[in-house]
C-alpha cells in the first residue's frame, strides 16, 4: 500500500504549476519524471525537465516497453492480443452505454407523474452504475488472467528493466507523473510495476498522470468532433486515490452547464466524488485522505460547487439504492 | 418578392451613381436573415439563376430594376443553407452560363466550378484550411498491377508520425483523386490527425476510369478492392489487418460502390462512410426514372431492401437536404439499423456536391476512425 504524500494538479499548460507543487512538499532533491503518456514523444522533455524546478530523471518507460515489445516476441504477441481483446470489451460495453442512453431519453419523456419518473432516472442510473461496475470487473478479470499466465515481472527482459528503474528511484526524492495518453500510461505503469518500486515515495501528478492514480478512469469529452458522447468507464486505475473521479481539462471538454448531464454523471459515479481540475487544481493526499484541495466538485444535484476545497461531498439523491450515504 | 437592399435601390433615385452606390456598400448574394437575394448587373434579355436545391425550380427568372441595369432575385433560404448556383445570361436569344461575377465564393468540381451562396449561420468549417502548425502526412502515387482491371494508379497518404513498429488502420476512398482536388482530403486528413481527432491512418485513394458502371455492384470492383488492392497495400505497410480497423468511403455512386463491396464480402471492412449515396430503388417493378446506368443499382439496392443484412459494423451516412437522393437516404437509414450495425446519420442543407462531401468528412471519420482526443490529457 502506498502511504506516500500524493498531490494531484490540474493541467500544466503554458504557466505549470508543478514546481510548486514539489517546492510545497520540501522535495529538493532528484525526482523521476514519467512521461509515458507521451508515446513516442517521451524524450522530448527538456521544457517539462526544466518546469520542476529540481533535478530529475526520465524513466523513459514508453521506450522502455518498445525494448521489451522488440526483444520478448512471444510475450509481446500475447500482450498485443490481451490489448485487442480489451480494446473489442470498450467498445462492446460502449454500444451497451449508447442503449441504456437511448432507453433513458425515451423514459424521460414519457408522460407520467413526476414522481415516478425520478423512479425511472434512478433505475437509469443503477443501469449505468451496473454495466460501468460489470465492465470494471472485466477488464480486472483479464488483467489478473494475463497476469497468473505470463507472470511478466518475472521475464527476463521486463526484469532487467525494473532493476534499473530500481536503481534509478533509489536516487529519486518522488515520482512526478505527466500527463498524455491515459491508456499507454496505465499500461507502461503496469507493466513495469513501477508504482510498486516506489511504495511511500511522494508522488506529484497531473492529468491523465493523475486518473490513473484514481480506482477508475473514466473517459469523457462533451464536444467530440462527431457531436456528443457519452463518458465511459477506461478500466481501473491504480486506487490510490480512491473514490475520486477526476476530470482534467473541464474549461475544453465538460458542459459545466448541463444541470441533468452534471447530475447523471455524479449520481452514475457516486459515492466517489467527481472533480473537474482546470489549471491551478490541486488535491492533497495524505495518509490515504485528501487534506486540502482546489477544484470544482460535481454534485450530485447537478451543480458545480467551484470552491470545492476538498471536503467530503454529502451525497444527494435519495433514490439510489446500495449506495452508502 | 423583394429583399430589403432591392426595396431600398427602388425607393431612391435610380440614376449611375446610386446604382454603383448600391454595389460598392453590399457583398453579393445580398445575405438578410433568412432571405437571400442573387444580383446581377448588365444588359441582357433574361438572367436566370440555375441551381442544384432539390424541391424548387432549378431555373429562376431575376426580375430587373426598372430604370436601371440590376437584375435580382430574392429566395427563402433557411439558416445554414449552402448553396451551389450559376447564373444564365441570355443575349441574342442564347443564353450563357456563369460564375456570379460579384460573387467570389466559388466551388470547384470535375465540370469547372460553381459560385456559392451561403446562408446566414453556414461557417466554412476551420479544419479544411491548410494549417502550418499541423504535420504535413506524406502523399504519393503508386500502381498495382491488378489481375481485374490491369494496371492501376492509386493514391496514398501515409501520416506524419508513420513508424514502421506500430499497426495502423486503412482507409480506401472512391473517387480518391476527386475527394484530394475538390474536398481538400489530404489538408484534412493532416488537420484532424494533427488534432487527435481521427486516427493515425494509411490512406488509400482510388479513382476509376469507368466509374458509373464499376461503382453500380460490379463484382470486378469489389473484388478487386478487397482482393489486390487491401491485399496489396498490407505488403506495403504495417496496417491492422481487422475489419474494425479498415474503412471504405464513397459519395454519390462511390457510396454505392462501398455499400455494394461490403455487400458481397460481408466483414471485410468494419467501417463504411457513405456519404450523399446514389442508393436509387423501386418499391414495386425494377423501372427508375434515373436512367439506365441506375438500371445495377436498382436491382442491388432492391435486393438489399429485401433482405438487408449486417454487412460492416459502424456506417456513417450522410446526404444534403437539397438533393434529389435524399429519400433514398434517409430510407436506407432504418434499413441499415435493422440489421444490428451501428449507424449515425446526418444531413446538410447543401446540395450533391464536393464541398458538401468536405464538410462532412469532420464528423464521419471522427466517428469511425476516432484519434486518441478521447484518451489524452495533457
Amino acid at each position: 500500500m502506498h502511504t506516500g504524500t500524493i498531490v494531484l494538479l490540474g493541467p500544466q499548460g503554458t504557466t505549470p504549476d508543478v514546481a510548486t507543487a514539489i517546492a510545497e512538499l520540501d522535495i529538493r532533491g532528484r525526482v523521476a519524471l514519467i512521461r509515458a503518456g507521451y508515446q513516442e514523444r517521451e524524450s522530448d522533455d527538456a521544457v517539462m525537465l526544466a518546469t520542476l524546478g529540481v533535478p530529475a530523471v526520465n524513466l523513459c518507460l514508453h521506450a522502455r516497453s518498445v525494448q521489451v515489445f522488440r526483444d520478448d516476441a512471444e510475450f509481446t504477441a500475447a500482450y498485443q492480443a490481451r490489448q485487442q481483446r480489451l480494446r473489442h470489451i470498450q467498445a462492446f460495453y460502449r454500444v451497451r452505454l449508447d442503449k441504456i442512453e437511448d432507453a433513458a431519453k425515451t423514459v424521460s419523456v414519457r408522460y407520467v407523474d413526476a414522481d415516478l419518473l425520478g423512479q425511472e432516472e434512478k433505475v437509469s442510473v443503477d443501469q449505468f452504475r451496473h454495466i460501468d461496475a460489470d465492465h470494471i470487473e472485466r477488464c480486472n478479470d483479464l488483467r489478473a488472467a494475463f497476469g497468473a499466465r505470463w507472470r511478466f515481472l518475472e521475464r527476463s527482459v521486463i526484469a532487467r528493466h525494473r532493476e534499473e528503474l530500481r536503481k534509478e528511484l533509489e536516487t529519486c526524492e518522488a515520482i512526478v507523473i505527466a500527463g498524455g495518453h491515459v491508456a499507454s500510461l496505465l499500461n507502461r505503469l503496469a507493466l513495469f510495476d513501477v508504482l510498486g518500486l516506489a511504495i511511500g515515495k511522494p508522488i506529484v501528478a497531473w492529468s491523465a498522470g493523475a486518473m490513473v492514480l484514481a480506482d477508475r478512469i473514466v473517459l469523457f469529452h462533451d464536444f467530440p468532433p462527431y457531436g456528443s458522447d457519452i463518458a465511459q468507464v477506461l478500466d481501473a486505475g491504480f486506487g490510490l486515490v480512491p473514490k475520486l473521479v477526476l476530470l482534467p481539462d473541464p474549461r475544453r471538454r465538460v458542459n459545466l452547464d448541463a444541470h441533468a448531464g452534471i447530475q447523471r454523471f455524479a449520481r452514475r459515479m457516486a459515492p466517489a466524488t467527481c472533480v473537474a481540475m482546470d489549471h491551478g487544481a490541486r488535491i492533497l493526499f495524505e495518509s490515504g485522505k485528501i487534506t486540502r484541495a482546489i477544484g470544482a466538485r460535481l454534485t450530485t444535484s447537478g451543480d458545480v460547487e467551484r470552491d470545492w476545497d476538498g471536503s467530503a461531498g454529502r451525497f444527494s439523491s435519495p433514490f439510489l439504492r446500495g449506495v452508502p450515504k | 418578392m423583394k429583399g430589403a437592399a432591392i426595396l431600398q435601390l427602388e425607393a431612391g433615385p435610380r440614376t449611375r451613381e446610386a446604382v454603383d452606390g448600391f454595389f460598392a456598400t453590399h457583398s453579393f448574394p445580398i445575405v438578410d436573415g433568412s432571405s437571400i437575394t442573387f444580383v446581377w448587373r448588365g444588359e441582357a434579355e433574361a438572367i436566370h439563376l440555375k441551381h442544384w436545391v432539390f424541391g424548387l425550380p432549378s431555373s429562376q427568372q431575376l426580375g430587373r430594376v426598372e430604370g436601371t441595369d440590376v437584375w435580382y432575385l430574392t429566395l427563402q433560404l433557411p439558416p445554414g443553407s449552402r448553396v451551389e448556383y450559376k447564373l444564365e445570361v441570355v443575349r441574342n436569344g442564347h443564353g450563357e452560363w456563369m460564375q456570379d461575377p460579384l460573387n467570389g465564393n466559388v466551388a470547384r468540381d470535375p465540370f469547372g466550378g460553381n459560385s456559392v451562396a451561403h446562408g446566414t449561420g453556414y461557417e466554412i468549417p476551420s479544419w479544411i484550411h491548410y494549417d502550418p502548425t499541423a504535420a504535413k502526412g506524406h502523399r504519393d502515387e503508386i500502381w498495382i498491377e491488378s489481375k481485374t482491371f490491369g494496371r492501376r494508379g492509386f493514391g496514398l497518404y501515409i501520416p506524419s508520425r508513420f513508424q514502421r513498429n506500430r499497426q495502423y488502420p486503412l482507409l480506401v476512398v472512391h473517387d480518391g483523386h476527386d475527394y484530394l482536388r475538390y474536398a481538400s482530403m489530404d489538408t484534412i486528413l493532416d488537420n484532424l490527425i494533427d488534432r487527435l481527432e481521427i486516427a493515425d491512418a494509411i490512406v488509400v485513394f482510388t479513382s476509376s476510369p469507368d466509374r458509373l458502371h464499376e461503382y453500380a455492384d460490379d463484382p470486378l470492383h469489389a473484388k478487386f478492392l478487397v482482393e489486390e488492392l487491401v491485399p496489396y497495400v498490407e505488403r506495403l505497410f504495417p496496417l491492422d489487418s481487422q475489419p474494425q480497423s479498415r474503412c471504405l468511403m464513397g459519395a454519390s455512386f462511390g457510396a454505392v460502390a462501398t455499400l455494394s463491396t461490403a455487400h458481397r464480402y460481408p466483414g471485410f471492412f468494419g467501417k463504411l462512410l457513405l456519404q450523399s449515396g446514389s442508393f436509387a430503388f423501386t418499391d414495386i417493378g425494377d423501372r427508375n426514372h434515373r436512367g439506365p446506368l441506375f438500371d445495377p443499382v436498382v436491382a442491388f439496392i432492391n435486393r438489399f431492401r429485401a433482405d438487408p443484412a449486417p454487412v460492416s459494423e459502424r456506417v456513417f451516412v450522410s446526404c444534403g437536404m437539397y438533393e434529389s437522393l435524399i429519400y433514398e437516404n434517409r430510407s436506407m437509414v432504418p434499413l441499415l439499423l435493422s440489421t444490428g450495425m451501428d449507424v449515425r446519420y446526418v444531413e446538410a442543407r447543401d446540395g450533391h456536391n464536393w464541398e458538401n462531401w468536405r464538410d462532412r468528412l469532420r464528423e464521419g471519420l471522427s466517428w469511425l476512425m476516432p484519434g486518441p482526443f478521447l484518451h489524452v490529457y495533457e
